[in-house]
């Protein structure tokens, strides 16, 4: 434990320096972990808490990916979260302040859904589309949630850690299936 | 004519059986609701306070009065596969999509299976006219992570390659905006200047393009013998011809004609659509990560933010001619300033011992066996860490659940998050301004898809 938090600081992370005074009450932050710093709101919180980052001047939204912990469900999470198979996470960029703030919501287990952030910021709206190709998770009120790396027939979301890799049959190589 | 289908949250049942199946490419205005439409219309404008004035969108239009056209997958000016969906009356585009995942290899999911001493190969191959800068950005992660000190040359040798590599991108991005504007003899001069960089990286790191040279911990190799004078040429040569292509372009009647006033786009409307890199300067953002949030040595260089004014086109050219010499600029206050030293990190979980020491030491043999077959462990975490590459930020997320490879990798894109403002720029214009919008935008097919 004591490897990682001084690992934390050593990392030269000086992108976010103090969070919990612009995250409202009611969200985990995570200043005792040795990531960088990252807010953990519940899915209900999670839009209105990316609105008050925007409303504090955080302009862009640099980054929105998907992570499937399916084999990794004891990550180090603050505490008083639970964590949930699928995470949403969120990069939020501030240039006025030269601030990067993330964000990283539960989105769920079996029917993964988060909040899209469109109506905030509009720049998301080809990342959501591919986290929803890679995991299938939805974002609801996305004004256009479609696959957007994939052929729209493709069965099931490549990057989830059940999907099966080699099932489709390659031509020219004898050996179907994952190295 | 099918119903009109609205996907939204309301209708969850919908979304679901839409997007097992659901459409990607851009419907016909029957088929399309009219939200959808002024979306599609304003692009961003929907954004708080920049409301889009309801009497630009026509939904009166009828379907036989427009036509939908595709252009791409593979057009010569789509630089890659790119698939662009035009709405058009007449000469004037009404709507554009993209439609992209025509280069969709599932480099991420790849990343998985690699370990962190070969994921190097794999992100090289992304962006692959910048690959050191996305090797850079895949490094610094992982060094975040390791919680590593890298050597002060190598810091300064991952500069010096990176700004060539600036260079030579911003060279082909000349020379592809040159040959999409009708003139060829500014291909052949940047392809030509180009290779006098790529036979430079062949000469340090063994390959032209690829090059898998900034690796967790340092770089692959130290500078070749007489690299100052290699690099001052490169440096002499392309200043020198910078100026010419000032003459054969800037001051160009059709060229300008083309560039000047074409596809503007406002700081807030980039802001809002997360387009980064000489886009979101061209709207006079003074935003570059080497400058406002500064890695490697950057802050110990003497350089210029090139901003532009009106967010045209001609700003996006203009920058990207100025940055090639500002790049010059860092590249020979490296060569002034490399530090003596270590070219990477001593510590042997990363670096495999020299060659000469395996021959005698046992230690030394396995340090090299286990690096080679499974690779280093790196502590549980999960890190961001974004440079400034020539189109703008490139960010990498690693996820690490404490073994030999990422759990998840995932790159951000600059060229697919700047994809994005294709339709805002579009609209409006005339078929023949599609080419010019897709030429500066400058986006990199296999980032895009990755």
């Amino acid at each position: 434990m004591d490897a990682r938090s001084t690992r934390g600081s050593e990392g030269g992370n000086t992108e976010v320096i103090s969070l919990s005074p612009l995250a409202p009450p009611g969200v985990v932050t995570s200043e005792a972990l040795a990531c960088d710093l990252a807010c953990f709101p519940t899915r209900d919180q999670y839009f209105e808490l990316v609105e008050s980052f925007k409303n504090d001047g955080f302009e862009m939204c640099v980054d929105v990916c998907g992570v499937d912990y399916l084999d990794h469900m004891d990550r180090p999470l603050p505490e008083g979260v639970v964590g949930t198979r699928f995470e949403v996470v969120t990069n939020l960029l501030s240039l006025s302040k030269k601030q990067r703030v993330r964000i990283r919501v539960q989105a769920g287990d079996e029917e993964p859904e988060v909040a899209s952030l469109f109506a905030l910021y509009p720049g998301t709206e080809a990342l959501e589309r591919e986290t929803f190709d890679m995991y299938g998770i939805l974002f609801s009120a996305h004004p256009d949630l479609t696959r957007i790396l994939m052929p729209e027939d493709w069965e099931g979301h490549p990057l989830r850690k059940d999907y099966g890799t080699g099932r489709v049959p390659v031509q020219f190589k004898e050996a179907p299936g994952p190295r | 004519m099918s119903e009109p289908t609205v996907r939204t949250a309301e209708r969850v049942d919908l979304l679901a059986a839409e997007t097992s199946e659901g459409a990607q490419e851009l419907r016909r205005r029957g088929n399309t609701t009219s939200d959808e439409l002024g979306r599609e219309l304003g692009a961003v404008l929907r954004v708080n306070g920049l409301n889009i004035d309801p009497n630009s969108i026509d939904h009166e239009r009828r379907d036989d009065e427009t036509m939908i056209i595709n252009m791409g997958p593979s057009h010569p000016s789509t630089h890659g596969v790119l698939r662009l969906m035009l709405e058009l009356d007449g000469e004037f585009v009404l709507r554009t999509k993209p439609v992209i995942g025509y280069l969709h290899t599932g480099m991420e999911k790849t990343a998985e299976d690699l370990s962190y001493v070969q994921g190097g190969t794999n992100v090289t191959r992304m962006d692959y006219l910048s690959p050191v800068i996305n090797e850079l950005s895949y490094s610094m992660a992982v060094e975040k992570l390791l919680g590593i000190e890298v050597p002060e040359r190598a810091v300064w040798i991952r500069m010096l390659m990176s700004e060539l590599n600036r260079m030579s991108s911003h060279l082909v991005w000349m020379a592809t905006n040159g040959m999409d504007l009708g003139s060829t003899s500014m291909m052949i001069y940047g392809l030509r200047e180009r290779e006098l960089i790529l036979a430079f990286f062949e000469k340090t790191a063994g390959l032209r393009m690829n090059l898998n040279y900034v690796r967790p911990g340092g770089v692959a190799a130290d500078l070749p013998d007489g690299w100052q004078d290699d690099v001052q040429v490169i440096c002499d040569t392309i200043y020198e011809r910078s100026f010419e292509y000032d003459q054969l372009l800037t001051g160009q009647p059709i060229f300008r004609q083309r560039m000047i006033g074409v596809a503007p786009i406002t700081a807030e409307e980039a802001l809002a659509l997360s387009v980064t890199g000489p886009l979101l300067r061209s709207t006079g953002v003074a935003w570059d990560l080497r400058r406002t949030m500064p890695y490697l040595a950057y802050d110990q260089v003497e350089f210029d933010v090139i901003v532009g004014t009106y967010g045209d086109n001609f700003d996006r050219y203009a920058i990207r001619l100025n940055e090639i010499r500002e790049s010059i600029r860092i590249v020979r206050q490296c060569i002034e300033m490399m530090p003596k030293g270590d070219y990477r990190s001593q510590d042997p979980k990363v670096t495999p011992p020299p060659r000469a020491r395996i021959g005698e030491s046992m230690e030394a043999l396995i340090h090299h066996f286990k690096l080679f077959t499974e690779g280093f462990q790196v502590p549980v975490g999960e890190v961001y860490s974004a440079v400034e590459s020539p189109r703008g930020e490139i960010g990498c997320y690693i996820v690490s659940d404490g073994g030999p490879n990422p759990y998840r990798l995932h790159v951000r894109g600059p060229s697919f998050v700047n994809l994005q403002a294709v339709s805002l720029l579009m609209r409006g214009g005339s078929m023949s301004d599609t080419i010019t919008v897709i030429s500066t935008i400058d986006p990199v097919m296999g980032e895009v898809d990755r």
